[in-house]
Order: structure tokens, then C-alpha cells, then sequence
């Protein structure tokens, strides 16, 4: 049949046509534009009802932006320059930078904060990249003690003593191993807090009497400005993960009065604002320690958002550990590890893994938190807003500090967000 | 009141604590070598760091004088930034050694809470701000106003008082901070601003057209403000006041930051002499050198000079003297006299 058609029927096309164009509303930006901007009529009220908020705020804030003023000594010289028209006026954080970030640190030692927080982006470096070398994570382990030496300075043996503490511990530890791995835990703990308590305080002031090496000390009241709150999110940060975790799995066990401990502490202190917490620590501190100790505020401060936190990072970690199927842990005992092998090698690994969005939420809820330390009278960034508009020269002046104060604050939680989707973009192993 | 009973408690405890200590302020402070200054966290013209970090105002003129005083250096002083929440709970757990946070005197405060008040360095009461279109030219015709008010201060309580007893109305807007209450009412969310006349005078100068608004004549409330130490250390107490006296009464004797030095040698005036050093032993007995007068008045000069150049007239706050004038010019400064 088809042969005997195959030529004479001239109405069957040989040459294929030449592909046409799509029509106009099918291609390129109307395509794009009819899809996403204009699909239907309530989409289009919104965009342009959308477009038009946008242009209100470009029209309001945008001569206000480019009309600044970088150069003036106080609000007067800028409202002055300005002479009536609408504009920012920087100068106040062209004046006042150094305060926002270090506070009253002493500015001829602002290379120590910095150098620290360099320091401490290389200490960062292997933990957060598989890429760089292991070896590193040494550095990372003795960045605490840089960190803390650098930032306070004084005698440079204390933070080498408490050091000497671990040291103490591990010998303790491998002097014991023999016996059993029990025993040999309790004397690592005991060793370590054995020497801090009795001999690192003598050993670090006969150590400075023979070599009085150190940096200057600088005493915490002149912590301030984002200074404060980095000392305070990082510490709190690195610390709550940790402990978290212990939590978490305390809140797991079988054994009934582990349990009932941990359930009663995070219970307690989910159940508390931090801001009672933050009072306890400023306030009621002090009158429970003998009189003439000072125990430092920012180390009261650090502690009690470390201990919040950890409360939410439990359960953050213990909804990773709910959501591991059951048959991951009967895996781990069927291969016959012992419990701190099974979580570390098999359970951990994968509830960390699920859990990373809630960690890194608890990170940048923890890190914004930070500025709660103004109500018991900590100079942070919002603290130190209200002291420099109680400066005479910039009293009246409110948008720019918050903007530049809220832009800092932009970057550090955006970079933690960009950094956990990576995270999980990189351990992602389903195939979901 | 149960606030009350709880700073009580607090600083019934701390007292015991000091007593166990048994160490003197003045010893404390001696040993330390800097005084730990309660102030407040920012407030124009009584306290707030410059760009250098070093702390300026009118409150801390009188930490730094007792500095000077007590240890010869106006400059160690160790400024402890206060809350309203925390300044008491510091004074009396023993974080800092005197509080100079413009804090009104009242019985509660000075009984109750077992402070000592050293003296008034400031007389303030509470007034209105209004803007000018609402043409309102006295505080009697503001019923119905919505008001921008400091919550849990005694502004609050005063502003209550003020319109029930005479029988007005008023919104209040409750505010957490000085520089909310100004961009509220800028903003036009409230009618009327409230707080003391000092706070007042500082947040209209900052505004950018100052001349709009006007402050009300009629001042509802006394607010002495003044600097405060722990109750039970009589001697510590006695230095406080006693520098502040000092600052004073040598405005009113006409010694200045200027011509001090050589009226130290001694002048024809027996009491300027007492007071300086160079006659009688009135800083031996005060368990301090017999110049500490001159030292605290060099630190900034005397009460008249410190006015001027924190909050006076001269200044943006532009502050007048009235009722902080000397006695001898229709004001309520008084200084006992030095014998």
C-alpha cells in the first residue's frame, strides 16, 4: 500500500518546514514574565500592588541614601550641611565605627581582636571544610586559649595552666587504662579539675614570677560593640553543641536517674526566658558568692547562654535522634559496638545530619540573642547605640546606627544560613 | 511592693555580706586604686562615652571628683554602666562603690532599700512637652491627651497622680526608652511627652526643629536626683557628700578650677582656708590627705563650672540654673558650712 502511494500523492509533504518560532507570548521575558508575574488576575494585582510598594520605598529611602553625609563632628553640622533636604547622616558611623565594634577596647590594641578574629576564622577552616588539612584541627583545639589570651591578654600562664589541666587528664587517663575504661574516665575528670583547682592558680603565678611574659591585660568592661556579642555568641555557640548533644542523649537513656536530670534541665530551662536568666546572672550572682570575688559579668553572661542554648539544642538534636529508624541502632548492636561507638560511628553521623537545619537555627537565634545582654547593662552594639546618641553631638540620631548595627548583623546570620544549606547539600546521600 | 521587699531582702544580705567582710568602702577603694562609679548607660548630659571612650557628663563630674578627692586622679574611675533594673541591686550587692545615675531621693529608696543619699546635685521635676500646633499653653488643658510615658518610673506614678487630682483624662503610651519616646512622638503617636524637665530640655534640642515644640510650665512632681552609697558605712558616705559639698560651696565661695592653686596657699578667708587644707585638719578627719577639696575641685571645677559645661546654657542641652542656683541666688543649693 505505501509503495504504491509513496510518490503520487502530492498533497503529502516530503521536506520537513523550517521549526517556526513559538508565538510571542510562549518565548523568552513575556514567557517568563506571563508565567510567573501575570498567571491569572489575582497574580497580576499582586505583582503590580508588589511593584508599587517597591517603588514607594525606592522613592522614600533612596534620595535619604545618596543625599549622606560622611563629614560632620555632631547631628547639628549634618542637619546643617543637609540644610533642610532629606539625608542620611553617616558621619555618626564614621565617627563612632571603632565603638560599634570594640567598644571601649583600648584602640591601641585593636590588633588583638582582630588578629583573634582571623585566628579564629582559621581555627573555623577545618571544622566547617572536609578540604582543608586535618592537621589544622590542632590549631582549632588551642584557638580557645589563643582566643582567650589574645582577647584579655595578662599572664600569659593562665590559659597554658589551664591547658596543663587536659594534660593532666589524659596522663591520668592512660596511667589508668589499664584497669578498666570506668576508672580510667573518673581519674581523667578528676585529674583535670584536681589541677584547676589546687595547683593551676599557684602554677600560673609561680610561672609569672620567674617569666612575666603576656600580653597587657585588658579588664571586660572594655569589651563592647559587636566585640561583645561575637565573644558571647562564639563561646556560646561552640560550647551549647556539645552539650546538647550530652543532653540529648541523656534524655534517651535507659538509666532512669540521668533521665530525670536532664528532662528536669532543659524542661527548666526551656520553660524560662533568657532575660530571667541574663538578671540571675547580673543580679542575683552576686550575692550568693563570698563578698570581694568578681566573677567576671561576661563569663556569668556567656555561661547562662550557654546553658540556654543547650537546652534547645537538645531537643533540636533529640528530634535527629526520633528521626532515625529504628533498625540504624539495631544495626550498631547487631555489629556488636559498645554505646559510645554505635553513636558516634553509626547514630550521630546521620541525626547531626538531619538535624543541621534546627542546629544552625538555634546558632542565629542564639547569636541575635546576644543583644538581650543591653538590659543588664552591657554595652553591645544596641547598647552602645543608646550611649552614643547620649553623646550630646548625636543625640536625635537613629536609622543610620540601626541600619549599619542590622547590616553586621546581616552578614554573620546570612553566612551561617548560606553555610548549612552547603552542609546539606554536601552530606545529602538519599535520593530524595 | 514586693519589688520593694525583694531589694530589701537583697540588700539586707549584702550588708551582712559586707559586714563579714569587714573591710571599708575607703579601703576598697584605696586598695583597688580606682573607684567602681554607678552612671548611667547613656543619658544626654549626665553621662555618656565620647568617641574616645572616655565617659562625660554632669553625673560623672561627681564620680570623678571623689575620685580626685580619694585618690588624687579624677581618672580612675572605673564606670559601670547601669540599667534603672540593675543600678540598686549593684550599689547594694557591693559591684560598685557609689551610684550617680540621676536617681530621685524618696523614702523607699533611702529606707526601705538602705541606701544613703549623699546629697541632691541635681533638683529636676517632671514636666510636658507638647507640640506647638496642638496650642496648648498649659498642662491644665491637656485632657484627653494621649501621653508618651517611661514605664516603671516614677514619672509613671506622678503623671497618674497629677490627672486624677484634677479630675483630667489620658491614653497613656507606654515607652521602654528615652529614644523610643522620641520617635513616638515625633512620630505623632502621642500628644504629649513626659518626663523629667533635664530629659526634656536634652530630647527637644535634638530634634531637628526644636523651636515646634514647647515645654509645658507646669513642673508636677519633685525629682531630686542625687549621687547614693550603701547604707552603713557612714564614712564612705561622709566622703560623698562631703566632695559634693565641697564642689558647692566653692562656687559659692568663688573658687574655681581657675584660681584655685593660689588660693590654696591660703587666703584672708578663714573658711575657703578650712576647706582647701590650709588651715585646720578637715581632711584628716574625713580619713583623707587635707587637700582632697583642692583635688576634687581641679578635676572639673566647681559645681557652677560643671553645670556650665555638661548641661548649662552654653551647651545644646542648654540647661538654666533655676532652682540648681546657689541660695544666695534664689536657687536651693545650700552647702553646710566647712568648720
Amino acid at each position: 500500500m505505501s509503495d504504491t502511494h509513496s510518490n503520487t500523492v502530492s498533497y503529502v509533504r516530503d521536506t520537513m518546514l523550517d521549526q517556526q518560532e513559538p508565538p510571542v507570548t510562549e518565548r523568552g521575558v513575556i514567557k517568563w514574565l506571563r508565567e510567573n508575574l501575570f498567571s491569572g488576575w489575582l497574580n497580576s494585582v499582586l505583582t503590580i500592588a508588589s511593584l508599587g510598594v517597591i517603588w514607594f520605598i525606592i522613592i522614600e529611602i533612596g534620595p535619604w541614601l545618596l543625599n549622606t553625609v560622611w563629614n560632620a563632628e555632631s547631628l547639628r553640622e549634618c542637619r546643617a550641611i543637609l540644610d533642610g533636604t532629606s539625608g542620611a547622616c553617616f558621619a555618626v558611623i564614621k565617627d563612632r565605627w571603632h565603638q560599634l565594634l570594640f567598644g571601649f577596647y583600648p584602640p591601641e590594641h585593636y590588633w588583638r581582636p582582630v588578629l583573634a578574629m582571623v585566628l579564629m576564622l582559621v581555627a573555623l577552616a577545618p571544622i566547617l571544610f572536609s578540604e582543608v588539612p586535618r592537621k589544622m584541627l590542632y590549631f582549632s583545639v588551642l584557638f580557645p586559649f589563643i582566643g582567650y589570651h589574645l582577647l584579655w591578654g595578662g599572664s600569659v600562664w593562665l590559659p597554658i595552666s589551664v591547658l596543663l589541666g587536659f594534660v593532666v587528664g589524659y596522663v591520668a587517663f592512660r596511667a589508668t587504662a589499664k584497669l578498666s575504661s570506668l576508672v580510667s574516665v573518673i581519674a581523667a575528670v578528676a585529674g583535670t579539675f584536681l589541677w584547676w583547682v589546687f595547683l593551676a592558680g599557684p602554677f600560673d603565678a609561680a610561672m609569672y614570677s620567674v617569666a612575666p611574659i603576656g600580653l597587657e591585660y585588658v579588664r571586660s568592661d572594655a569589651f563592647g560593640g559587636f566585640l561583645i556579642s561575637i565573644v558571647i555568641g562564639v563561646s556560646g555557640i561552640s560550647l551549647s553543641l556539645p552539650f546538647g548533644i550530652l543532653l540529648a542523649l541523656g534524655r534517651q537513656s535507659d538509666m532512669i536517674f540521668l533521665k530525670s536530670v536532664c528532662v528536669i534541665f532543659i524542661e527548666f530551662i526551656r520553660g524560662v526566658p533568657l532575660i530571667t536568666l541574663l538578671f540571675t546572672a547580673s543580679l542575683l550572682l552576686n550575692y550568693f558568692l563570698p563578698p570581694g570575688t568578681s566573677f567576671d559579668l561576661i563569663l556569668r553572661v556567656i555561661i547562662m547562654v550557654t546553658l540556654f542554648a543547650s537546652a534547645y539544642m537538645a531537643e533540636v538534636i533529640r528530634g535527629g535522634l526520633a528521626a532515625l529508624p529504628k533498625g540504624q541502632y539495631e544495626a550498631a548492636d547487631a555489629l556488636g559496638l559498645d554505646y559510645w561507638k554505635a553513636q558516634r560511628l553509626i547514630v550521630m553521623p546521620q541525626a547531626l545530619k538531619i538535624a543541621i537545619p534546627g542546629i544552625v537555627n538555634t546558632f542565629i537565634g542564639l547569636f541575635k540573642d546576644t543583644t538581650l545582654v543591653v538590659f543588664i547593662g552591657l554595652l553591645d552594639p544596641i547598647g552602645l547605640s543608646n550611649a552614643i546618641r547620649a553623646d550630646t553631638d548625636w543625640n536625635g540620631i537613629y536609622w543610620e546606627l540601626f541600619i549599619f548595627i542590622g547590616a553586621l548583623f546581616f552578614i554573620f546570620c546570612f553566612g551561617m544560613s548560606r553555610y548549612s544549606m552547603y552542609l546539606e547539600r554536601k552530606l545529602k546521600t538519599d535520593h530524595r | 511592693m514586693r519589688k520593694s521587699v525583694f531589694y530589701g531582702t537583697i540588700a539586707a544580705s549584702a550588708l551582712l555580706a559586707g559586714a563579714a567582710s569587714a573591710q571599708s568602702t575607703l579601703e576598697t577603694v584605696q586598695s583597688n586604686g580606682e573607684i567602681a562609679c554607678g552612671v548611667s548607660t547613656g543619658l544626654a548630659g549626665f553621662s555618656a562615652p565620647d568617641a574616645n571612650g572616655v565617659w562625660q557628663g554632669f553625673d560623672v563630674a561627681v564620680c570623678r571628683a571623689v575620685a580626685a578627692a580619694v585618690l588624687g586622679d579624677p581618672m580612675a574611675v572605673n564606670f559601670v554602666s547601669t540599667t534603672g533594673q540593675t543600678r540598686f541591686s549593684a550599689l547594694a550587692s557591693g559591684e560598685i562603690d557609689m551610684l550617680a545615675r540621676n536617681t530621685t531621693w524618696t523614702f523607699s529608696r533611702d529606707v526601705d532599700l538602705n541606701f544613703t543619699f549623699a546629697g541632691v546635685n541635681y533638683y529636676d521635676g517632671q514636666g510636658f512637652m507638647v507640640n506647638r500646633e496642638l496650642g496648648v499653653s498649659s498642662a491644665m488643658e491637656l485632657d484627653g491627651a494621649t501621653v508618651c510615658i517611661q514605664t516603671g518610673t516614677t514619672t509613671e506614678l506622678n503623671l497618674a497622680d497629677f490627672f486624677r487630682v484634677n479630675g483630667m483624662s489620658y491614653e497613656p503610651v507606654p515607652i521602654e526608652t528615652n529614644a523610643e519616646a522620641q520617635q513616638q512622638y515625633l512620630a505623632g503617636a502621642c500628644d504629649v511627652y513626659t518626663t523629667d524637665a533635664s530629659g526634656l530640655a536634652a530630647t527637644r534640642a535634638s530634634f531637628p526643629e526644636p523651636g515646634n515644640h514647647a515645654i509645658l510650665p507646669e513642673i508636677i512632681s519633685k525629682e531630686p536626683l542625687g549621687p547614693a552609697v550603701r547604707q552603713g558605712d557612714d564614712q564612705w558616705a561622709d566622703i560623698v557628700r562631703w566632695t559634693l559639698n565641697a564642689l558647692i560651696a566653692a562656687e559659692e565661695l568663688g573658687v574655681t578650677s581657675a584660681n584655685i592653686e593660689e588660693l590654696a596657699a591660703g587666703t584672708d578667708n578663714p573658711e575657703i582656708n578650712r576647706m582647701l587644707g590650709s588651715a585646720g585638719e578637715l581632711g584628716a578627719m574625713l580619713g583623707l590627705e587635707n587637700d582632697w577639696a583642692v583635688r576634687a575641685i581641679s578635676a572639673a571645677g566647681n559645681y557652677g563650672e560643671i553645670f556650665a559645661s555638661t548641661i548649662g546654657e552654653q551647651t545644646p542641652i542648654g540647661l538654666a540654673r533655676g532652682l540648681n542656683a546657689q541660695w544666695t541666688q534664689g536657687g536651693l543649693l545650700y552647702a553646710p558650712p566647712f568648720r
